[in-house]
């Protein structure tokens, strides 16, 4: 699997290298989200051989996303592992793995299906550090894709981004690019803590430039750091996953009006990097939160009530405002789908009304 | 006498869809009213009788049971052909091949019995009662779906028939529910539609015990041949009487075969061969057998089986056109349905200035 490697000219063409290594200075690579992972998985695999994947299509079948492909072939039965279709059965299996000193990573073919193995997620990983007085620690990554796709409506579109978040014991991260997806998923391995990384299934397909620095083999994201990938001055606008483009996007759109967003892709929902949410709103004095999960008590409302909670209110020109998705259970038709998720336009205008303009 | 048999035909053929027959009847008079067949013996698990090994099966049953099979095989290709072409998205289990399945439980089980299933469901659906048009038309999500375009494929619900589930995975729910089931003898009929693959994965690399049927010690099973119509339906009523009759759960495994993969975006062929479903097809097509039953005992002939098959492509059809043309849910409707039997509130849209109607 090898992504296309050159540079990019001064009049946007795409000029390949050749893979003459005498003349082979690579600047940059394009990378997609799920090569990312997989890349991630790949390395943290052969670095420790306590780390294994286990869970429905990972090995034989390279994946139900293709998340995994090429690992079983290369790792073999022992590290890469198929499950029966038994969330709660084989999330078991892994907690208690981690816990006698191995690293899963366990996957849920979608966060939904993670509810069948709650239990195991929260009772078993979350809580056993604290409640054990600190001798029994769990490192486990739960990963998989989280919140909504295309039409596959009520029962597979759900974000399990506050659920998680809101439990102690756990960090949660969701990653946007692919550098934030390799970066977060070496990190998650690493850490002797139960992290679940809620991956995104559009995402898995979008290329993404690579820096040097992300091509290492010890290239690691930190947990609990956001990242400004926009810098402006009107405006505060903070996501997660997704909607981290549709807010690039609103973004650049607004540029032309004259309105500089400052764009914030939190990366980590637990612990929340709340200090450089409030640095950014102390600077523009205005908060706009966008997220695909439902309104009522999400990830927004959270950033909003630490804010009051913080130096930063003092320093707001007007009321924070999120922006989500639609407060139902996912629809199937297209049309209903479409106006239950948060698009650039819904973002454009929760930003504008934000600057009263 | 032939005026009546004129009618007889023209009723049958009319069937449940209530369509006009308007074709004339063939002028050679000479079917068989029934023939007797000898079927499969099931295999018994904690039972000392099973289903009869022979079934009765009279003109107007087959022809029914064909037809029916024959539009649920022909729905679930359409449904193939318009999730190609972008009219469905999302995902769409199809379960051509296991026809037999959903024909014969029908045929064996009474019309208040209420079911429940996973998320291949479309066959399910059309044999408790729904019609072709609201299944094609809620997978292109239209306000004239079963479920008004807001579930999809795996979402469609009926009278006595509660979905269409998309989350699975539940061995040990399942054990939980067997052992509810039998404490309390709940007159429940647990069938597994073991088609040999969990999603990519043969069942042999997925369960230590492939007899289902056995699974449970203290419930009996019946393994069934779920690619004969009459097989499934002999057993259905066997496991039905038996649970009637307050002696409790009982568990029904149908050996039986889905052509297509596990879903729409899985060919289906890296984990099995070509060949092994090219056997399937050529072997134990489940419409295919009960063709070749009624034919060769005289209980239809070539051109009346052709007859209906031209009857269902056209209701395949039809349901197609009204399944791609009917308009998409009014955006108002969004909100609708999220509580029933409560005062109409408002639903909270992607901002707080986005304000949804909801009335149960």
């Amino acid at each position: 699997m090898s992504p296309p490697r050159g540079s990019l000219e001064s009049d946007g063409r795409f000029e390949e290298t050749s893979l003459d290594a005498s003349s082979f200075t690579p600047l940059f690579i394009l990378v997609t989200v799920r090569e990312a992972i997989n890349q991630g998985m790949d390395e943290e695999l052969e670095r420790d051989e306590k780390v294994f994947l286990l869970g429905e299509e990972v090995a034989q079948y390279d994946g139900a996303y293709k998340v995994s492909r090429g690992l079983w072939k290369k790792y073999g039965d022992k590290r890469i592992i198929d499950t029966p279709i038994s969330e709660m059965g084989f999330a078991g299996i892994a907690v208690g793995a981690a816990m006698a000193g191995l690293r899963p990573i366990c996957e849920f073919m979608t966060f939904n299906f993670s509810m069948q193995a709650i239990d195991q997620v929260i009772n078993s990983a979350a809580k056993t550090y604290y409640m054990s007085g600190g001798l029994q620690p769990v490192p486990i990554v739960f990963r998989g894709p989280n919140g909504a796709s295309a039409g596959v409506a009520a029962q597979h579109s759900q974000c399990f981004a506050a659920w998680y978040g809101h439990c102690p014991g756990l960090k949660v991260v969701s990653p946007w690019n692919s550098e934030d997806a390799k970066g977060l998923i070496k990190s998650a391995i690493r850490d002797n803590n139960p992290v679940v990384v809620l991956e995104n299934e559009l995402m898995y397909g979008v290329p993404f430039e690579f820096s040097s620095e992300a091509q290492s083999k010890d290239f690691l994201v930190p947990i609990g750091k956001a990242k400004i990938e926009r810098q402006g001055t009107h405006i505060t606008v903070v996501s997660h996953s997704r909607p981290v483009g549709h807010c690039l996007e609103a973004a650049t759109v607004l540029s032309k009006e004259g309105i500089e967003c400052e764009v914030i892709n939190m990366r980590t929902i637990r612990p929340m990097d709340i200090e450089t949410i409030e640095a950014s709103v102390v600077k523009t004095n205005h908060l706009v939160t966008v997220e695909g999960g439902w309104p009522q008590f999400g990830v927004g409302a959270e950033i909003c009530a630490r804010i009051m909670e913080g130096p930063a209110f003092n320093f707001l020109d007007a009321p924070a405002v999120r922006v989500t998705g639609a407060d139902v259970p996912m629809p199937y038709a297209k049309i209903l789908e479409d106006n239950s998720v948060p698009q650039v336009k819904d973002i454009i205008f929760a930003i504008k009304k934000t600057l009263n303009i | 006498m032939k005026k009546m048999l004129a009618a007889a035909v023209s009723r049958v053929l009319g069937g449940g869809a209530q369509k006009p027959a308007s074709r004339v009847l063939v002028a050679s008079c000479n079917y068989s009213n029934d023939a007797t067949f000898e079927i499969k013996k099931c295999d018994l698990h904690r039972l000392e009788e099973g289903p009869p090994v022979t079934a009765v099966l009279t003109r107007e049953d087959g022809l029914q049971y064909y037809r029916m099979m024959q539009t649920v095989r022909r729905m679930e290709l359409k449904a193939d052909q318009l999730y190609k072409q972008k009219f469905i998205r999302g995902f769409c289990h199809l379960c051509d091949g296991q026809e037999a399945c959903y024909v014969g439980l029908k045929a064996g089980a009474n019309p208040s019995d209420h079911a429940i299933t996973a998320y291949r469901a479309h066959g399910l659906c059309y044999a408790y009662g729904l019609s072709v048009q609201s299944i094609l038309a809620e997978l292109t999500g239209r306000r004239g779906g079963c479920a008004k375009g807001k579930g999809g494929s795996m979402h469609m619900y009926g009278r006595n028939f509660y979905g269409g589930n998309g989350i699975v995975g539940a061995q040990g729910q399942i054990f939980e529910a067997y052992n509810m089931a039998a404490l309390w003898k709940l007159p429940c009929i647990f069938i597994c539609e073991n088609n040999r693959y969990g999603m990519g994965t043969a069942i042999e690399r997925a369960s230590a015990s492939t007899d289902y049927y056995k699974r449970v010690n203290f419930i009996p099973g019946l393994r069934v041949d779920g690619m004969d119509v009459l097989c499934v339906r002999e057993a259905t009523k066997f496991a039905a009487d038996y649970c009637r009759s307050g002696k409790g759960p009982i568990v029904m495994e149908l050996q039986t075969y889905r052509y297509h993969g596990h879903s729409m975006s899985d060919p289906g062929i890296s984990y099995r061969t070509r060949e092994e479903i090219q056997n399937i097809r050529s072997k134990s097509d489940p419409i295919m057998l009960l063709k070749d039953k009624m034919l060769n005992n005289k209980l239809s002939s070539i051109e009346e089986l052709k007859e209906i098959d031209v009857g269902v492509r056209k209701e395949i059809d039809d349901a197609a056109q009204f399944a791609t043309t009917d308009p998409e849910p009014p955006l108002e409707e969004l909100g609708h349905h999220v509580y029933n039997n409560n005062l109409p509130f408002e639903v909270r849209g992607t901002n707080q200035w986005i304000k949804f109607k909801s009335i149960s």
